[in-house]
């Protein structure tokens, strides 16, 4: 590094900012995609058997398969509104 | 065996035909009888980068549709003997190209004794990408060190691993990622992505990495593949890319910035 190039030291350190972008939206696209394709029906029927019961929000409910070595974890979890 | 490779990348103007004709190029320099194909139906290129536009006379399409004999719409290369080209239709029909027609070229290609079928992707995901990539036996995915690149090599990573023969038989396309564009200063500096971040976000293993370098474009401007131009960097890259696709053990260079001297480094000059 030459003793003058903090004079052109503004576009330091955005590879690193595109490294976690890429990141974050790989997962989430490579989770949508190995997804099974029953996962959208699946959440909005269990939306519609919580919402018998408790009046939640679409957004509330999140479902989430994951792969952890050799089996499959199907996660729900539901955020119930505050009283 | 006749060996099918794919050369892809999701995005357009990462360097697919640029990479199809030095692969192709590079095996036949070491003795294999290797066929390059065109699948860029509308969008004819890669005879311009082999530079031998004006001895088309058939094309891929005519083959499929019986216009013409494979032998005689190949394309003997002027350099190699070994080489044959197979160039794309300018037809705008996009189904002109369908699976039996591939596959009845390739292994009339199979039975002729080629060891190498080198299949030139190209752009998006449409139908056209997806006839390169199905019959492969391996892939090479070109990416630049750049997002918009990465995410679409990607999606084309799920493409190679559920849409392909291999994928439908239970085995897999043996898939790597090649670099190009790649600027080491820049990467020393933070400022582009290092190939180890490409390889970390993507998960598969790296063929080769090219640097960025005005041969590329010399190369392409005089359609002679970048691979024969001599003294290029770009050239030496793409020779230890084809030395890997073979089986060589050969590691990567031009990955780190070059060495600069005592006022080059006291005032930064480039």
């Amino acid at each position: 590094m030459g003793i003058f190039d903090f004079l052109k030291s503004r576009n330091r350190g955005t590879a690193s900012v595109a490294k976690e972008r890429l990141r974050i939206i790989v997962q989430q696209e490579r989770s949508a995609r190995d997804a099974p394709d029953y996962l959208p029906t699946l959440k909005r029927e269990l939306l519609e058997v919580i919402r018998k019961y408790v009046n939640v929000d679409p957004e509330a409910v999140n479902v989430q398969l994951e792969r952890e070595d050799g089996h499959e974890v199907l996660e729900l979890s539901v955020a119930l509104p505050g009283r | 065996m006749t060996e099918i490779i794919v050369v892809t990348s999701g995005k357009g103007g990462v360097g697919k035909t640029t990479t199809s004709a030095s692969l192709a190029t590079g095996l036949a320099k070491r003795g294999m009888r290797v066929a390059v194909i065109d699948f860029d139906i509308g969008l004819r290129n890669l005879d311009l980068v082999m530079g031998c536009e004006r001895r088309v006379v058939y094309d891929f399409v005519n083959v499929i549709q019986g216009d013409c004999t494979l032998k005689q719409a190949l394309i003997k290369d002027k350099r190699h003997d070994m080489l044959h080209v197979l160039a794309a239709s300018q037809t705008r029909d996009k189904d002109a190209l369908t699976k039996d027609g591939v596959q009845r070229v390739l292994d009339e290609l199979a039975a002729d004794g080629f060891s190498h079928v080198v299949c030139d992707s190209p752009a998006g995901i449409e139908k056209g990408a997806h006839l390169a990539m199905y019959f492969a036996d391996r892939a090479v995915v070109v990416v630049n060190p750049e997002v918009s690149s990465v995410r679409d090599s990607d999606r084309i990573l799920g493409l190679l691993a559920s849409k392909t023969r291999r994928a439908e038989n239970g085995t897999e396309v043996k898939t790597q990622l090649l670099l190009t564009r790649y600027n080491a200063k820049r990467v020393a500096a933070g400022e582009m992505m290092s190939v180890e971040d490409v390889q970390e976000i993507l998960g598969i293993d790296v063929l080769g990495v090219i640097p960025e370098s005005g041969d590329v474009l010399a190369a392409s401007n005089a359609g002679v593949p970048v691979i024969l131009q001599p003294d290029s960097d770009a050239a030496l890259a793409y020779d230890d890319a084809v030395a890997r696709l073979t089986g060589e053990n050969v590691p990567l260079r031009f990955t780190e910035p070059p060495k600069r001297g005592l006022l080059q480094r006291l005032f930064g000059a480039d």
